[in-house]
């Protein structure tokens, strides 16, 4: 029999963070019917990977996001303006009828919420206040954090406050690296 | 177009827990399977045989962390080689595969089809399945702002009360209600005595919209069986025929929705939605405050069931109510309502069952149109692949007049088991919907003229 000299089963266990059961008590003269009454047996083990995920024709607006700037794209056919980019119109259906354009800087809360939960990779930062931000002349919103308002006064009145970008000093290349915060 | 009658004969549901450790998905489904199975005249063994093939769903290979899972339950079922396909699309997962059911049949390629769905939620902590969940939102400009869908849904809620005047109690009545009309369903996770305070005072998770007002995740599976009209009536005598299926979609993120004109419903004008009451003085629409996917759906059911007067016309409906807030929405949607007006709606009573006492004063005549009767996602659980097939299977048993008899089956003494059959049901209709509104679908069932109730023989 041919043998793997690089295998380490016991070692690659103990990686695995797993917990190696040495013993399962199982009776030697087990009837039909006490092993299908057998609790079930669970396993736990991590699972985990480093993913590479491109921001494809999109990246110009996160490249412009950690230089400080807002892009959005235009339809040259239609008009349509959205927040974030969308390189191809839904609206008219035209090929090749967007280009890259400047949003501006301010804008107004259009809806928001305060996260007092969220799913595991957020909950350190709970409660946040999650916005979608309207811009003069885009007919898209932008999905945002807002920051500066306080989460226990939350109301309906922060709908319609003018808000301003404010950009993290240190970027992680993602949406969060722009903010939004009350213009005065 | 002509098209094949389509019926469905039987349904199953492995009542939804918060784990079922104790078997693995593909036997989860059995259990749906064989219930669906032996409702009918014939052996489950001989319906087995005839069953053509099958649709599957599922929604979310994080949770299995199994790809290819549907062949799984396929081939524990006894099914191959027969033919079968996975169906998903988010939330509507269930929903979606009734409809693939059913043009299996309504295209003549499957005499006798059946749809099996499940989900198994429970394999990582409440965190870690709201991230997975959450992976359903544009994982480059939305999971890593937000990562968390009841935030995206109270952002859609605080936009709706900002343009109609909603309120957090008028969405805690739907809550009062669904928790309440479990009570009397056996297959619900969840069921309680609860008062419009106590949905307030409940812990907030994402303002406004408190844990009261948000569905919970489960393990489960449900099962629905799909004929023409000749095996239909082979297989049973009081068969229910699906007579309007209707699919929407919309942008995946809400934000990236247009602000344009209200897509209109059969019984609405373009007047209805101008005037002082509206910001600018007309509805811009959908925005985020409703969903134009479920409206599409809603519109195309209607009108290949030839419903002119959803309100008037149907008995009642289950509908998707992930969140207290989008039973409301989908209430305008489905043009039950204005939009605008579901709040009203619901303060009225028409959405309750006529013959529970909720501890609530209404505004109007209370039961006219019982909204989600089986306590709906919030207090059944909402196992995704499963959920729109067991809002199919709670319909089929309310349209049959049989569902006093499957809820003693599952223990419930007589006189409870009959409070939620509803006294003379004709047409109900069925609603699932996926992430902020982005797959949406409605189906129809209808009662055959002249055909008794089960519970009235
Ligand atoms: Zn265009």
């Amino acid at each position: 029999m041919k043998t793997n000299p690089n295998a380490k089963l016991d070692e690659d266990w103990k990686s695995l963070d797993g917990t190696m059961v040495l013993n399962i008590p199982f009776p030697e003269d087990w009837t039909d019917d006490e092993l299908k009454r057998m609790k079930p047996i669970v396993v736990k083990f991590p699972y985990q990977v480093n993913y590479l995920h491109s921001y494809g024709q999109d990246s110009p607006w996160f490249a412009a996001l950690s230089n400080g700037q807002l892009l959005g794209t235009r339809c040259k056919e239609c008009g349509f303006t959205t927040a974030n980019p969308k390189l191809a119109c839904q609206e008219c259906y035209t090929p090749n009828s967007t280009e890259w354009v400047k949003l501006p800087m301010e804008g107004k809360i259009h809806a928001f919420t305060v996260c007092y939960f969220g799913a595991e990779a957020f909950l350190d930062q709970t409660p946040f206040i999650l916005g979608l931000v309207e811009f003069e002349g885009v007919d898209t919103l932008m999905l945002t954090r807002i920051v500066g308002l306080d989460p226990e006064e939350a109301t309906l009145d922060w709908i319609g406050l003018e808000v301003k970008a404010k950009f993290t000093k240190l970027t992680q290349i993602k949406p969060t690296d722009v903010y939004f915060v009350p213009k005065s | 177009m002509a098209r094949k009658k389509v019926y469905m004969v039987s349904g199953g549901v492995s009542k939804f827990t918060k784990s079922r450790q104790d078997r693995t998905f593909q036997a989860i489904v059995k259990e749906s399977y064989d219930y669906a199975l032996k409702d009918l005249k014939l052996p489950a063994k001989q319906v087995h045989e005839m069953i053509d093939g099958s649709t599957a769903s599922y929604f979310s290979d994080h949770f299995t962390r199994q790809l290819m899972a549907g062949i799984m339950v396929q081939d524990y079922l006894g099914l191959t080689p027969r033919p079968s396909h996975r169906v998903e699309g988010g939330g509507a997962t269930g929903g979606l595969n009734f409809q693939a059911a059913w043009r299996e049949v309504a295209s003549e390629r499957m005499n006798l089809c059946v749809a099996y769905g499940f989900e198994t939620m429970s394999h990582v902590n409440t965190w870690k399945g709201n991230e997975f969940i959450a992976l359903a939102s544009d994982i480059s400009f939305d999971f890593p702002v937000g990562g968390f869908y009841s935030g995206y849904y109270a952002m859609m809620v605080t936009r709706h009360m900002k343009e109609f005047g909603t309120t957090p109690e008028q969405m805690a009545y739907v809550s009062v209600k669904n928790h309440r009309n479990a009570m009397y369903n056996p297959y619900a996770q969840k069921s309680a005595k609860l008062t419009v305070a106590d949905v307030r005072n409940s812990p907030m998770v994402a303002w406004p919209l408190t844990r009261l007002d948000i569905c919970v995740m489960s393990d489960g599976a449900a099962t629905t069986l799909l004929a023409d009209e000749d095996t239909a009536f082979q297989l049973t005598d009081n068969p229910i025929e699906i007579t309007g299926v209707g699919t929407g979609t919309d942008a995946m993120r809400m934000a990236d929705r247009p602000h344009k004109d209200v897509v209109l419903a059969p019984n609405e004008k373009a007047e209805d939605y101008v005037g002082d009451q509206f910001h600018g003085g007309k509805l811009k629409y959908p925005g985020i405050h409703s969903f134009r996917a479920g409206r599409t759906a809603g519109n195309m059911a209607y009108k290949m069931a030839g419903i002119t007067n959803p309100l008037k016309e149907l008995s009642f409906v289950e509908l998707h109510d992930a969140y207290t807030s989008s039973e409301l929405q989908t209430i305008e949607d489905l043009a039950l309502a204005k939009y605008g007006d579901a709040g009203k709606f619901m303060e009225s009573g028409a959405a309750f069952m006529p013959n529970i006492d909720y501890g609530l004063d209404f505004t109007g005549e209370q039961g006219t149109l019982p909204i989600n009767p089986s306590g709906g996602l919030i207090a059944c659980g909402h196992p995704v692949g499963a959920t729109g097939l067991m809002q199919a299977v709670f319909a089929f048993w309310q349209l049959q007049g049989s569902q006093p008899r499957h809820f003693q089956a599952m223990g419930m003494d007589a006189e409870k088991a009959k409070v939620l059959q509803l006294e003379d049901p004709h047409k109900g209709a069925i609603h699932s919907h996926a992430g902020t509104g982005t797959y949406v679908t409605v189906s129809i069932l209808e009662r055959p003229k002249g055909q008794e109730l089960e519970f009235r023989r």
